[in-house]
């Protein structure tokens, strides 16, 4: 595939990506967030980073499958930097919503040139947080696997990846599966019992990481036989 | 439909209303689903008449009462309550209906019974049941808890019958506790001498007690309780203070006199 025809579907990835961002807008301007639209936003900025992860994650099984499709890996760097998008939107969800701070009046303060107000605001929800890191795993794995995407995202630039190495670069980025894993183990721990709603998500990740192994496989067998096509031709 | 009133015998909370439309859309009952669009979505299947409720277990007048008989057993009244749900969110609902103690009383429960357990609707032809819970939902109280004048035999909302994923057509409305307490679509009222098995208890005890009353004090193992975000008219729901009982500490404070409330939570 030519350079020119990859710069098109990167846009046109791009722009289908912001999409759901849109969506998001939407729903606010047309007050369509639901009744709790705190929790409406946690959901969906959470659900959207594990796809956009499931979505990097699919490049490397996908390109596999046959060597016609090399071109894919062209597309990952920006997948996973969407999931570190939605996981940095979902984590000021949590900071800023969820925490009980009070945006609405900070931003009408702020106008107001009124520091103050909001510095005793957040003054009053972060002890909360605080108790959450402490106390609550489901916090815990969560802002964990933001860790991890976070260091993603900033070694993510290709003059990053030289002045690191491509193999420290390597080890560094396979933390991605850890920090899927522990995206999904957030989930779980923070639906209540006999909720499946996480289930899915655990079915793609997991077919996912199985077909690392049986992709490979895969394609050591086809190396094989050409190999031996080629010692006895 | 509309229902006919009269002034409740305690005075509404001040706190504005919460829109009917998202009290009516943002709900929890889950054999209709587990996200809480879903009983708007799916509720609409059930068969609210035919109703009746069994009366039974330790009384002395058991029996099988039709839903239109039990609503016109006592005047109607308006009460207007803050409703704490247990996932730290809340809303101000005007409910209507009568003292469940009218109906307890009617039952006339025999000395030795010291519970009151609820059992809902479970019928898969008109609901989802989903998987990994041990179907019918049950719910229960202490008796002095259940006769405390508060505790509602519910039957509407805004001034008119419940919606299907309200509860409809019965269902009881414990203000000073957290939402799951207030048994919907009741299908079965049973008097016991034993605390009952209750579903959120003995799907996960550490983190629904029996008695679950709203208790800022005491954390859920994966929230804070002491802060809820109060449902209402505004886009964006404003945090507040939770208070203990939910406000109605004057009210039910004495029945927990003596007891640890963080052992019994």
């Amino acid at each position: 595939m030519s350079n020119r025809t990859i710069r098109i579907l990167k846009v046109l990835l791009f722009l289908a990506a912001l999409v759901p961002v849109a969506g998001i807008v939407w729903q606010f301007q047309t007050n369509n967030l639901g009744a709790d639209p705190v929790n409406t936003l946690t959901h969906e900025t959470g659900d959207w980073t594990v796809y956009m992860l499931l979505a990097s994650l699919a490049v490397t099984p996908l390109r596999r499958l046959s060597p016609k499709l090399a071109w894919l890996i062209r597309f990952r760097r920006m997948l996973g930097l969407w999931a570190f998008f939605w996981a940095t939107l979902h984590l000021l969800t949590y900071v800023l919503l969820f925490s009980g701070f009070d945006l609405p009046g900070a931003f009408t303060a702020l106008r107001a040139g009124d520091l103050h107000t909001v510095v005793e605001d957040w003054k009053a929800v972060w002890p909360t947080m605080v108790e959450d890191i402490q106390k609550r795993r489901f916090i815990q794995v969560g802002m964990l696997a933001y860790v991890i995407l976070l260091a993603l995202a900033v070694t993510s630039p290709q003059w990053v990846l030289r002045k690191m190495g491509g193999k420290s670069w390597q080890t560094l980025h396979r933390t991605v599966y850890g920090a899927a894993v522990l995206g999904i183990i957030h989930y779980w721990w923070l639906v209540k019992k006999g909720n499946h709603a996480p289930m899915k998500d655990t079915v793609v990740l997991a077919l996912l990481l199985l077909a690392r192994p049986a992709t490979k496989w895969l394609q050591d067998r086809v190396a094989a036989r050409r190999k031996m096509n080629a010692a006895t031709a | 439909s509309k229902l006919a009133t009269v002034p409740g015998t305690f005075p509404p909370v001040s706190d504005p209303v919460t829109p009917q439309g998202k009290a009516t859309s943002y709900n929890n009952f889950y054999e209709f689903g587990t996200d809480k669009a879903d009983p708007k979505a799916n509720a609409g299947k059930m068969h609210v008449r035919p109703w009746t409720i069994k009366i039974e277990g330790l009384c002395n007048n058991p029996k099988t009462v039709d839903i239109d008989a039990l609503l016109k057993f006592k005047p109607l009244e308006d009460r207007t309550y803050r409703f704490r749900c247990v996932e730290a969110w809340s809303m101000i609902v005007p409910w209507v209906g009568y003292p469940l103690a009218e109906l307890i009383k009617f039952a006339d429960p025999k000395p030795q019974a010291k519970f009151v357990e609820f059992t809902s609707l479970a019928d898969r032809s008109q609901m989802e049941l989903p998987g990994g819970f041990d179907w019918p939902y049950k719910e229960g109280l202490r008796i002095d808890e259940a006769m405390n004048p508060l505790a509602l035999l519910t039957f509407g909302s805004y001034g008119q019958t419940l919606e299907n994923q309200q509860g409809a057509p019965v269902r009881v409305i414990v203000p000073w506790k957290y939402g799951f307490k207030s048994a919907k679509s009741i299908v079965k009222i049973r008097f016991t001498d034993k605390q009952p098995t209750t579903t959120w208890n003995d799907m996960a005890s550490n983190e629904y007690g029996f008695y679950s009353n709203v208790n800022p004090g005491h954390s859920h193992p994966r929230w804070s309780q002491a802060h809820e975000r109060r449902i209402d008219a505004s886009v964006f729901p404003k945090t507040i203070a939770t208070l203990p009982f939910n406000g109605y500490a004057n009210e039910v404070a004495s029945l927990y006199n003596g007891m640890d409330l963080n052992r019994y939570f």
